[in-house]
């Protein structure tokens, strides 16, 4: 029998036995909605904590240094010095780190000390450069005011905490003028009797540098509650953030500075370390790779982030197994019915096969049949199982409220997942209808007429 | 189509038996019987007999226990399941006592059922059935089901969906057995005029032997599974 003609006879059959066949895709759509649910949860906080742990940039990150011999046991480590040969960390390093296949942006760690001045007081904190391209990986998602209207722009945004020191009403802190005061690093010109040779500085001039008071008038333009990027390849514990741009043009005094004055071997400006972001955590080790061959010292956080993996995928499977469970028992529902249906239908099944109807015709329309439930089920249990979690979503953030924490999304269905539970829906209709379908096509059609 | 030698169907010392525990019940024991193309042949005999059980044989409803059927040149005990339901499809027309039409579906319905088993083009499929139902006089009753009609109408509704395919054998299992003798008649006459019109062969079970003398060519009487005689009308 035609394709067209199968389904046209399978969904007539449904039909005639409406009742039963809604039930039974009822069950099968319960059974995909407890599955979706279930692993739309998993996904979700799956992807909440990957999201926080990506914000934080500890992940997607590849902290670059300048290659190191290892440091001898009469010299301490932070002594450690580039090894014989070492490529320096420069801007043509920068610049061959930023061509390599799935880097983001490559940018210098700036971060330094300074005293802010806001209202007649000064405030002791840390200025760090926020790249203009951490507006869009989630980090500043929730603030109050808006991110940096420019790359160039002398604005900056507060952390809560370090708002709160500023003033008890936080938001009022907007649109209000602070000044920084920062200490300047000012090039010397090389000395005449040529002492500084071969101990050039890593600024831009090898004569080394002095360090001049200064200050710079900011905007406050946005609050964040969170701390971006804190701690390990980030922007690391900064309390005031300004735009990166601004904050190399204030060439201000940095922690390394004196140390790496003494280390560089050349007039050309080196940096202590670049931190070279990738556009997921998965492409990291590639990038990893690429940079140690180039002939450089990196570090990154890849490990931390394979453990998550693995945990999330046991998690996930543990939720798929729980979800099954009510599609194992809606599989048993559409055994019965078909078996049921060829019980009623066994005259039918007579008469087919009287007509012409192959064995393997009686087979497929009864495959059909099933296919149709679990493909009506399985669309029906993903809208329930998104409705599930969407419920879920709303009782969590309503509980997070009262407890002054921020809303979080903990389900997230993914367009595989619809597709998967679909699919998982027929496939499963089907082997359910296996059994069914192969007693049908068994019927010996005298025996099936003679029924009543 | 013909086996060969102008025979539609030969059967050819075809046993049927059935084991019952220890029993073994003799349906059809032993049959030989050759069947002309265009010849209209009445399997008379009592209930039990065995008529309906070497007209399934026949039909390629089942298969012999014992013994070869031949029909449309081939030899049916060897037919795969496959084959046996193509000959079913396309050779093959069938008739029952009961009708056995589809009740849900309508009378269009039921007659294209044969066309959609045997992969009819969709196009085709309308003229086909039309044609089926002018030739039992049922071209009006087209959306009716089956419980919107009469017995006679019903029968000959099942006449027209074993019509459908363009057979070359049409076999009837007592088709006059649930309908009124004026109502039988009218079937039995209809009948007559499609051998007659389209030279098809035709065999009929059934019991009632005044119809089976005025309608059949040739009486083949059962009893007890076995052939008793096998008369050709002068």
């Amino acid at each position: 029998m035609k394709a067209g003609d199968l389904g046209e006879l399978a969904l007539r059959n449904l039909r005639e036995a409406i009742l039963r066949s809604s039930l039974t895709t009822l069950g099968v759509a319960v059974g995909v909605a407890s599955l979706v649910a279930w692993l739309s949860l998993g996904i979700g906080l799956q992807s909440l904590a990957t999201k926080r742990l990506s914000n934080s940039g500890l992940f997607d990150t590849v902290v670059v240094t300048q290659r190191r011999s290892l440091p001898s046991s009469r010299r301490p480590p932070a002594e450690s010095s580039p090894a014989k040969n070492a490529r320096p960390l420069d801007d043509d390093a920068k610049r061959e780190f930023e061509k390599l296949p799935n880097v983001v942006e490559v940018y210098t760690q700036i971060r330094f000390p300074t005293e802010v001045r806001y209202d007649g007081n000064p405030y002791s904190t840390i200025v760090a450069g926020i790249p203009a391209s951490a507006q869009g990986n989630g980090s500043f998602d929730g603030m109050q005011g808006n991110f940096f209207s420019g790359p160039n722009v002398d604005e900056a945004i507060v952390q809560i905490e370090f708002a709160r020191d500023l003033s008890a009403q936080t938001s009022s802190l907007i649109g209000k003028d602070l000044i920084v005061r920062y200490a300047e690093r000012q090039a010397l010109p090389p000395a005449a009797d040529g002492g500084a040779k071969g101990t050039a500085s890593s600024d831009a001039n090898a004569g080394g540098f002095s360090i001049v008071p200064r200050e710079k008038k900011l905007r406050i333009v946005g609050i964040i509650e969170t701390e971006p990027a804190a701690g390990f390849g980030g922007f690391g514990s900064g309390r005031l953030l300004i735009p990166l741009e601004v904050a190399s043009t204030l060439r201000a005094a940095q922690v390394n500075d004196l140390r790496d004055a003494v280390r560089a071997t050349s007039g050309k400006p080196v940096y202590a370390s670049l931190t070279v972001r990738a556009k997921s955590p998965s492409l990291v080790e590639g990038i990893e790779t690429s940079i140690k061959n180039m002939g450089f010292g990196t570090f990154s956080l890849l490990d931390a982030t394979k453990n998550l993996r693995v945990f999330f995928t046991i998690f996930d499977m543990l939720l798929f197994i729980f979800g099954s469970l009510a599609l194992a028992v809606a599989t048993l529902g559409i055994i019965n019915t078909l078996v049921m249906a060829i019980l009623e239908r066994r005259r039918e099944i007579g008469i087919l096969k009287a007509l012409g109807a192959a064995d393997r015709d009686v087979k497929q329309l009864f495959f059909v049949e099933a296919g149709v439930m679990g493909l009506l089920g399985g669309i029906l249990g993903v809208g329930f199982g998104w409705l599930v979690g969407r419920a879920v979503t709303i009782g969590t953030n309503l509980y997070l409220k009262r407890q002054n924490l921020p809303s979080a999304d903990v389900f997230f269905v993914p367009w595989w997942l619809v597709l998967l539970a679909i699919a998982i829906a027929v496939l499963v209709s089907l082997v359910a209808g296996l059994y069914p379908a192969s007693r049908a096509a068994r019927l010996n059609p005298v025996e099936a007429l003679r029924y009543e | 189509m013909t086996t060969g030698n102008g025979f539609a169907v030969r059967a050819d010392k075809v046993s049927r038996h059935y084991e019952m525990g220890a029993a073994v019940i003799r349906a059809v024991d032993d049959v030989t019987l050759e069947i002309r193309a265009g010849e209209f042949v009445a399997l008379l005999g009592s209930s039990g007999s065995g008529k309906s059980t070497l007209l399934n044989l026949m039909a390629g409803l089942d298969r012999p226990s014992g013994g070869a059927i031949f029909a449309n040149g081939r030899n049916l005990s060897e037919l795969s399941s496959l084959e046996l339901a193509r000959y079913r499809s396309r050779t093959v027309g069938m008739v029952f006592q009961s009708f056995n039409l589809l009740p849900r579906m309508t009378l269009e319905e039921n007659v294209e059922l044969p066309l959609r088993l045997a992969e009819v083009d969709r196009a085709e499929r309308g003229a086909r059935v039309q044609e089926a139902l002018e030739r039992v006089r049922l071209e009006k009753r087209i959306g009716h089901r089956p419980s919107e009609m009469s017995g006679g109408e019903q029968q000959r509704a099942a006449l027209a969906r074993a019509l459908v395919n363009r057979p070359t054998i049409l076999f009837a299992d007592e088709p006059t057995g649930n309908l009124d003798s004026a109502t039988g008649e009218s079937i039995m006459l209809l009948l007559k005029e499609i051998q007659q019109k389209l030279g098809m062969t035709i065999i009929m079970v059934t019991h009632e032997r005044p119809l089976a003398e005025r309608f059949a060519d040739r009486i083949v009487a059962l009893a007890d599974g076995k052939l008793v005689s096998d008369g050709v009308k002068s």
